[in-house]
């Protein structure tokens, strides 16, 4: 360890902000590289999920034969 | 049936097949499924490894690395600043190689490659820009300097955020992929610029510190710290293009049916 205190650490004998400063920025945009594609992915999913449910669900709510009379019902209201 | 049609029909001899499998290999590799489901094996370990030396070497250089004589603790930036600079570059031959690829063999991952190699590019080119300027500020008294070194990685940030761009501006998403491979390929001619430009030119950037032929002008203390990181950043940017290449590859496939039991399946791994 070269320094005596967690003070010191901080202070790097008054390079500490610019050290710090440059870790800091370089940990925030390494994390949101990782973090980017994984949201995405994440967002990709859900949405083809959410897709795929109300597919279904219009498919069993509404037959083929059923479509014509709820289009037209649609019209008379 | 006449004798020469027979001969054209030969077994397979072991030259032959051993002649057909870098054919088949490319194959393999260019196949979007089998990319997603090899590198799903491989980011566990992936990213336990880059953790591991992203986080050693930090504390290593931080902490353990004696101070430079003449820098005093500002020279620890040089532990993020060197690999960050090295992957930018890296990371473009990269592109620029992908580019070629889909070029000439119309390889679909290639072509993935190559547009996800662009922000992960631009990303670092921005550390490497950022962290120097803030190196610079203690050690030269300026933030920044229009010199060889600096002008030309500012022109490969530029570069970087062109091809995002480009690809970008077309809808024809064929038609951006060829555009975004030419310009990488042509920007390939910046990279041993950035290389040489502190030999080329007078500058008040220092010179490489590590050489690959010859002795590096690095006390050992310091040395291995440094080595690790760039290890670390190496594998970094593997998991990161993995990350963002199976996200895109996703995309693109959708309406495929592998996809569609991955959604459907429950594992959105």
């Amino acid at each position: 360890m070269q320094f005596d205190s967690l003070a010191a650490v901080w202070s790097m004998n008054g390079h500490g902000p610019f050290v710090w400063s440059a870790y800091a920025i370089a940990a925030v945009t390494l994390l949101a590289l990782v973090w980017a594609p994984l949201h995405k992915q994440r967002r990709f999913f859900a949405e083809q999920r959410d897709n795929e449910r109300r597919r279904q669900l219009s498919q069993r709510t509404a037959p083929p034969s059923a479509e014509i009379a709820n289009s037209s019902e649609r019209t008379v209201s | 049936m006449s004798p020469s049609l027979n001969q054209s029909r030969p077994s397979l001899s072991f030259f032959d097949k051993l002649r057909a499998l870098p054919l088949a290999l490319f194959h393999k590799l260019g196949s979007p499924r089998w990319f997603y489901w090899i590198s799903g094996k491989w980011l566990p370990w992936l990213a336990v490894l880059t953790a591991v030396l992203l986080i050693g070497g930090s504390v290593w250089g931080l902490l353990y690395a004696p101070q430079d004589f003449r820098q005093g603790n500002s020279f620890r930036i040089i532990y993020i600043h060197v690999p960050a600079s090295m992957l930018a570059m890296a990371g473009y031959v990269l592109m620029a190689i992908c580019g070629a690829i889909s070029l000439i063999w119309r390889m679909k991952l290639a072509e993935v490659a190559m547009k996800c190699a662009a922000p992960i590019g631009a990303a670092l080119t921005f550390v490497a820009l950022v962290t120097g300027s803030i190196w610079g500020k203690p050690t030269w008294g300026t933030w920044w300097v229009w010199d060889a070194r600096i002008t030309s990685v500012l022109v490969l940030f530029f570069l970087y955020m062109g091809v995002i761009a480009l690809y970008e501006a077309f809808e024809n998403k064929q038609a951006a992929a060829k555009a975004c491979a030419v310009l990488s390929l042509v920007g390939v001619v910046n990279i041993p610029i950035i290389y040489w430009s502190v030999e080329w030119w007078f500058s008040l950037h220092q010179p490489a510190t590590l050489k690959i032929i010859g002795k590096s002008t690095m006390a050992p203390s310091m040395l291995y710290p440094l080595l690790v990181m760039m290890i670390g950043f190496y594998c970094f940017y593997a998991l990161v293009l993995f990350l963002h290449m199976r996200s895109e590859i996703l995309q693109r496939e959708r309406s495929t049916q592998w996809v569609r039991d991955l959604i459907t399946g429950g594992n959105g791994n």
